[in-house]
Parts: C-alpha cells; sequence; structure tokens
C-alpha cells in the first residue's frame, strides 16, 4: 500500500517559488492501477517523482506500506527505490548498451552476477515480446518496441511498485495500446501496483482501476474510475472528461431550449434514448452537443439536447423517468 | 631556383633524421595525452558530478575555486607554462631537458584543456537517463562508472582526438626549448639555419600526422557510437 499524506511541494528558484503540489491525500492499495491525470504543469510527474523520493516533498510523508521514505538512510532509500521501477515517457534507454543491457542494468545496479542477469533479462524480454531484439539497440528499435525494453527492465528486480510517468505520449495510438495491454498484463499477472501518469483520458479509461484528478498542483476528485467519470464535479475534472464541454455555452438554438442529460453508467444496450423520444411521444430533439463513452458496458457522459420550447415539459418527464440518466434544464447563463 | 645540391643535401637530413623525429613526436604526443587524461579525466568528472544541479553537489566555493583554477591554467601560455614548471619536470624526470623531459610541461600545460573537454562530453548525456540509474537505485559511483563514462564514450573519443591534435602542436613549441620531434627540426633548421626545404617538410608531415589522428579518431569515435542506425 501506498500512502501519500498531507504532501506538499514548493520550488524555489530565482524566478520565484513554484507550490507545484498543496496538500495532497493519496491511497494506493496493493494491487490497483491507479491514474493520476491532469493539465500540463498540473503536478503529475512532480507528484510521482516524490513517490520514489526523486524529489523531496516539503512537506508531508510517502509511505511504502508503513515505511516512511523521508526517515531512511540514502543507502536504505536506493534499496526501497529497486522495488519501486520507473517507466517514462522518452523511455530513458542506455543509448549505447544493447536491449538485453538495458534490461540488465537495474540488475547490475543491485550487484547480481552477470549470468544471472542476462538470464533474467532474456526471460523478461521474452514477456515484452521483443526475445529476437536483445542485441539491438535502442537506435535500432521503433518507439513502442524501446518502451517495451524499458518496461522489461523495469521489471527487472521484481518490484512491487511500477510507476509510469506518461508511457505512453511519445506513441501512436496503436503502439499506445498495445503498451497498456503490456501493463495491464503486468498488472494481472505478477500483482504489481501500478501507478499511471497521463493527460489522455483513454489511456485511464482502459488500464485503470483509480483515478485522482490533478488540478494546479492539488487533488480536486478522486475515486473509481466510473464514479469519478460519471459525475465529474468539478470544472477540472469535467475539462478533462468531457474536453468538447467548454464549447456548451456557445450553444444556442433558436426558439429551443436546451437540456442536459447525463449518463450515470446505465446499461448501454438499453433501448436508444432520443429515438424513442421521438417514435413514442412524437418530440424531435436537436442534439447540440454529446459526449459519451462506454466504460465496462456502461454509457457515462453528457448530452445536451435542444427541444422546442412547448414540447419541453414532457421531454423532462419522459426522461427523468428514464434510467440511469440524470436531467436537467439548461438556463440562459449555461 | 632551388639548386640540386641543396635538394639532394635536404634529402640526406630528411632521411637520416626524420623517423626518429617522427618517432619522437608521436610517442611524446600520445604518452602527454595519456597522463593528461588520467589528470584531466576524473577532474572533468568532478566538475559534472560536483555541479550544484550534479548528482553529488560539492560546496559551491569549491567548485568555483576549481573553475577558476582550471580557466587560470588553461590561459596561461605554453612557452610559459614549460619555464614555470622547469622545476617541476626536474624532480620528476632528473632533467628539464630533453625529448622526454617535455612530457611534463605538456602534462600541465593540457590537463585543464582536458577536464573542460571531458565536462562537456559528460554534459551531453541526457539527464534523464541519469534520473532513470537513480531510480533504478544507483550511487554516484554506479551513476559515472555505468552511465555517464559508457553513455559518452564516443563523445569523449571524439574530444580527446582533438586533445591529442592540440598536443602534437604544443611539442612543436616544445621543441624549441629542448625537446626533440619535428618541431625541434623545424625550428633549427629554417629558423637557424635557413633551410627552408626542411622546415617546410617538417610542417607537411605535422600536418599529416594532425590528419590520420583526427580522421582515425572520428572514425573510432563514429564506431563505437551506437546511437547511429547502422
Ligand atoms: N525543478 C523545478 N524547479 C522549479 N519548478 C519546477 C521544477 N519542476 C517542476 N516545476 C514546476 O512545477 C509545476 C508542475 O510541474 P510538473 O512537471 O510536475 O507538471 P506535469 O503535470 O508533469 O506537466 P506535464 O504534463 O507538462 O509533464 C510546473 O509549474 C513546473 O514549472
Ligand atoms: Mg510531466
Amino acid at each position: 500500500m501506498i500512502r501519500l499524506v498531507d504532501l506538499s511541494k514548493t520550488f524555489t528558484s530565482a524566478q520565484g517559488t513554484v507550490e507545484a503540489l498543496k496538500n495532497i491525500n493519496i491511497t494506493i492499495e496493493d494491487g490497483d492501477v491507479f491514474g493520476i491525470i491532469g493539465m500540463s504543469g498540473a503536478g503529475k510527474s512532480t507528484l510521482i517523482r516524490c513517490i520514489n523520493m526523486l524529489e523531496r516533498p516539503t512537506e508531508g510523508t510517502v509511505f511504502i506500506d508503513d515505511t516512511d521514505l523521508s526517515l531512511l538512510s540514502k543507502r536504505e532509500l536506493r534499496r526501497v527505490r529497486s522495488q519501486i521501477a520507473m517507466v517514462f515517457q522518452n523511455f530513458n534507454l542506455l543509448m549505447q548498451k544493447t536491449a538485453l543491457q538495458n534490461v540488465c542494468f537495474p540488475l547490475e545496479i543491485a550487484g547480481a552476477a552477470k549470468k544471472d542477469c542476462e538470464e533474467k533479462a532474456r526471460q523478461l524480454l521474452r514477456l515484452v515480446g521483443l526475445e529476437d531484439k536483445e542485441s539491438a539497440y535502442p537506435a535500432q528499435l521503433s518507439g513502442g518496441q524501446q518502451q517495451r525494453v524499458a518496461i522489461a527492465r523495469a521489471l527487472a528486480t521484481d518490484p512491487k511498485v511500477l510507476l509510469c510517468d506518461e508511457p505512453t505520449s511519445a506513441l501512436d495510438p496503436n503502439t499506445t495500446n498495445s503498451i497498456l495491454d503490456l501493463i495491464r498484463d503486468i498488472n494481472n499477472k505478477l500483482n504489481i501496483t501500478v501507478i499511471v501518469i497521463t493527460h489522455q483520458m483513454s489511456v485511464v479509461e482502459s488500464i485503470c482501476k483509480n483515478v485522482a484528478i490533478l488540478d494546479n498542483g492539488e487533488v480536486v476528485e478522486q475515486g473509481a474510475v466510473g464514479e469519478v467519470f460519471a459525475q465529474p464535479k468539478t470544472r477540472a475534472a469535467r475539462a478533462l472528461v468531457y474536453p468538447e464541454s467548454s464549447q456548451e455555452s456557445a450553444i444556442s438554438l433558436e426558439g429551443q431550449k436546451l437540456i442536459r442529460v447525463v449518463f450515470n453508467g446505465g446499461e448501454a444496450t438499453s433501448e436508444p434514448l432520443i429515438a424513442t423520444m421521438a417514435s413514442r411521444h412524437g418530440i424531435l430533439a436537436n442534439i447540440a452537443y454529446a459526449s459519451t463513452r462506454t466504460i465496462n458496458g456502461r454509457v457515462y457522459g453528457s448530452m445536451l439536447l435542444g427541444i422546442e420550447e412547448d414540447k419541453i415539459e414532457k421531454a423532462l418527464a419522459f426522461l427523468t423517468e428514464s434510467d440511469g440518466i440524470t436531467v436537467q434544464e439548461v438556463s440562459d447563463n449555461g | 631556383m632551388v639548386e640540386y645540391s641543396e635538394l639532394s643535401e635536404a634529402w640526406e637530413i630528411v632521411r637520416t633524421q626524420f623517423p626518429l623525429a617522427i618517432w619522437e613526436t608521436v610517442y611524446v604526443t600520445f604518452l602527454a595525452t595519456l597522463f593528461a587524461v588520467i589528470i584531466g579525466l576524473p577532474l572533468g568528472v568532478l566538475l559534472v558530478t560536483g555541479d550544484k544541479d550534479g548528482i553529488r553537489p560539492l560546496p559551491s566555493w569549491l567548485m568555483k575555486l576549481i573553475n577558476v583554477v582550471i580557466n587560470l591554467l588553461r590561459s596561461v601560455p605554453f612557452l610559459i607554462v614549460i619555464i614555470v614548471v622547469f622545476p617541476l619536470t626536474r624532480l620528476i624526470m632528473g632533467t628539464a631537458v630533453g625529448t622526454a623531459a617535455s612530457i611534463v610541461p605538456l602534462t600541465v600545460a593540457s590537463f585543464p584543456f582536458i577536464a573542460r573537454l571531458v565536462e562537456s562530453s559528460l554534459r551531453e548525456v541526457d539527464p534523464n537517463v541519469i534520473e532513470m540509474a537513480q531510480s533504478a537505485g544507483a550511487d554516484s559511483w554506479q551513476i559515472i562508472t555505468k552511465v555517464l563514462l559508457p553513455e559518452s564514450v564516443p563523445s569523449l573519443v571524439a574530444n580527446i582526438t582533438i586533445a591529442l591534435t592540440t598536443i602534437l602542436g604544443y611539442t612543436a613549441t616544445s621543441g624549441a626549448i629542448g625537446g626533440g620531434g619535428l618541431g625541434k627540426i623545424a625550428i633549427t633548421y629554417g629558423y637557424y639555419r635557413y633551410k627552408y626545404l626542411i622546415m617546410i617538410f617538417a610542417v607537411i608531415l605535422l600536418i599529416v600526422l594532425v590528419q590520420i589522428i583526427q580522421s582515425s579518431g572520428t572514425r573510432l569515435a563514429n564506431a563505437l557510437d551506437h546511437r547511429l542506425r547502422k
């Protein structure tokens, strides 16, 4: 279990002070895949670097199980670090070493014998599907392959925790998916706790169980992915979950009123809402805006419907009765 | 016009004296570079690791001092270095003149230069990779020996090649005060005896040596660099 308690980090430089993290409290259970999402500059990298003390928090504590990391000696800290592996946005491979040597690196650091290192490294390259690339140098590998090598390297010391700082931000969508599959597999098979930092909603959606939304150095929301995404409460969360919804206020339709329909995780297979409303009640809805997504077979998101003013009462009545959604009339000022 | 007798006399000198002179120039250059690297490499590492953003920051007054001393040593003209280190040379070599003795001032004059070259090579290493090593639990010594130095091998080779050619140039100056080699020949025959043909020949040989060292150094650096796709 990882616990961040009242964690704050302030950078002081010639240009002034930056409060990168403010009073963060997060608990991550063993075996979780925990996402930390936020806009650029929100403090995500700073937060993840605090977890292995690459960055010393200004205030607060990081507990790994029951060890307070700030109390450890340098030597003890180095030992704990070999249990908290890290995967980076730009892979950070040793460019003058082969794939095999790169995977060996953490083991060498830990003082393992060369023969044991190589055996373990081969095994891990097989796990990430690169057994035929062991003597290739990073420059000879694609981005996705390089990230696989980096993941194999991270697993070399049998860590309990895997910290991933934007592991897919440098990759194309297909490669992103294959790397996310790999991370999910690792979490399942090896039961390693995974913490993923990202600014991409889709990453959280596809692999995370829990999520914290970071805005301007503060955790503004956290919880199970489904819950947080269903009803993002804060402005920052909404901007991340439904980036398009900031356009809402710009929409106004002549002679129509706007209704916001929020999907809270109803079955995706239930009857089609708009069609039913039209065919059964003769209410024609103008879809002014829609952003929904399906997570584990359930629908989340919101939709903005333009409806003739005289039909609005009927529409509200119908929608309120439907399962898995909440409805509100949108006043002129949004 | 150059007289035939002049030519044959020159050729005679080239034939009898140049092989030894070339050998002296080469071994003095390489030995001086070797010793300068032995002193300059750790110093260059220190300049990088001891920096305030380095992996093991040293007190800033100490870093300032080291930097000032290096800059100072680098700004002293080589001729002055030779004279100033006379006592040191005599202490180490038993004499202050001669080919072997010239290795001492050459080393003293070039190690600060090498320290700077090593510093710039090591600074090319991606700080993110150093962070990776730290996150894997590496200590400072492991970062130096397993990351900083191995990752900058091609750049170190390229920079030491530059040092070799520079030090080769210095040997010509040390030839003026008792050192041997092509430099000495160029000066004795050209400056004191007006035998320009021989001087020109010695200079051409120096140029050829620089070319050979530079191109093989560059080739070696490229061969060692795995960042290039090949
Ligand atoms: N070493 C530092 N010195 C001063 N300020 C820093 C330092 N590191 C980070 N910051 C500041 O802290 C804030 C958070 O930075 P951080 O790198 O954690 O953001 P991030 O969420 O990872 O952003 P991105 O998505 O762009 O990577 C930024 O305002 C940044 O300028
Ligand atoms: Mg970041």
